[in-house]
């Protein structure tokens, strides 16, 4: 004979509204820890979230195949998600008309010098292709990593992971390491830290300086196309990518 | 109504976008070719669309609800990070710091020489 707890169980396990309505509890209680804390980034609330549905999923022995089966509606959202980055992009492309190239120039070497050093540095401590090809999009905004580690051969989760982890190095030692080299201008700090720690460190940036926020902003879209762009070519270029 | 016109919009952008990349065997994902064809748009026409605007807009304040799914994905990688987890962070940490220098460097250097030269 079934109980009740276990006929519900059976339901929760086949359907993905269970998937999908963890997914956004699991945010908004993140959410309300990051904005408890002031909004510091080290809690940042996809992580927070990822951390705590995990171990909900291990606690309740759920494969992540099945989770998935609810949250593939949230992650559908990332295509048009990144489709409407030129939204903000073409408003804030007003910005740079004066500083065009001085932006394009901090951009390439910022992306250029991320990638090499990320791949260059995985390599030599014997990393394996699948962990290379995942790292090498990291400072891309996380729906346009995710997609061009997927068709380089690398892992989209993992490089999700990345990306935040990524964002969350910038955020908090990038406004400090830029001061230590001598940069005040908010500009290029903004430029600086929107091409290596996308939304995460653009965020941490409005915080600082509104001009530094909206120069993040723009360096967070552009340096998605170069990294887009870029790195299938870089890749080949070094060998990783036919 | 202005929401699902503009998301409409954006769909179809994506779908465009996902043609172009499937028909050329590009490595480049098709939502971003979609980005740039939106992008080109909204230059064409001078102004952003409120349906647009309202889309995009809704979506991009909860981007980072967006990608909790795939990173929930990584616990079937743990394996793969338990073995290579220093050059992982190693990696991360270096290139991230480095490539906020360089960014920062090279725009500073660049208005330098674009500065002296405009100045007799």
């Amino acid at each position: 004979m079934e109980t009740g707890l276990e006929r519900i169980w059976v339901f929760l396990s086949a359907s993905p509204l269970a998937g999908l309505t963890v997914t956004l509890v699991a945010y908004l209680v993140a959410w309300r820890i990051h904005a408890r804390f002031g909004f510091n980034s080290l809690l940042h609330p996809v992580a927070l979230a990822v951390v705590m549905l995990i171990i909900l999923l291990g606690a309740a022995g759920i494969p992540y195949r099945d989770y998935f089966e609810g949250a593939q509606f949230i992650h559908f959202l990332l295509g048009p998600a990144t489709v409407a980055l030129a939204v903000p992009l073409y408003k804030q492309l007003g910005r740079i008309r004066r500083l065009a190239l001085p932006v394009l120039a901090g951009l390439l070497a910022g992306v250029v010098g991320g990638i090499a050093s990320a791949v260059g540095i995985a390599a030599m401590l014997g990393a394996s292709r699948e962990t290379i090809l995942s790292l090498a999009p990291k400072s891309a905004t996380a729906p346009v990593a995710m997609g061009v580690a997927e068709r380089i051969g690398g892992l989209p989760s993992l490089t999700a992971v990345l990306v935040v982890t990524t964002g969350i190095i910038g955020a908090v030692a990038g406004p400090r390491l830029l001061r230590l080299v001598g940069i005040h201008d908010p500009a290029i700090a903004g430029i600086a830290m929107g091409a290596t720690a996308h939304g995460i460190g653009t965020a941490r940036a409005f915080q600082i300086d509104e001009e530094m926020g909206a120069f993040s902003a723009l360096a967070m879209a552009l340096s998605a196309f170069l990294i887009a762009f870029l790195l299938p070519w870089l890749l080949r270029l070094g060998g990783m990518f036919t | 109504m202005k929401f699902i016109g503009g998301f409409c919009l954006l769909l179809v952008y994506q779908l465009a976008g996902e043609l172009v990349s499937t028909w050329f065997a590009l490595a480049i994902p098709g939502p971003v070719i979609g980005m740039l064809l939106l992008l080109a748009t909204l230059l064409t026409l001078g102004r952003a669309p409120d349906d647009v605007d309202a889309a995009a807009g809704a979506l991009l304040t909860h981007l980072s609800l967006l990608f909790v799914p795939a990173g929930v994905g990584v616990m079937v990688h743990f394996a793969l990070i338990g073995d290579e987890w220093l050059p992982i962070v190693a990696a991360l940490v270096v290139s991230t710091a480095l490539g906020l220098v360089l960014a920062a460097l090279a725009m500073r250097l660049t208005i330098g020489l674009l500065g002296g030269r405009r100045s007799p």
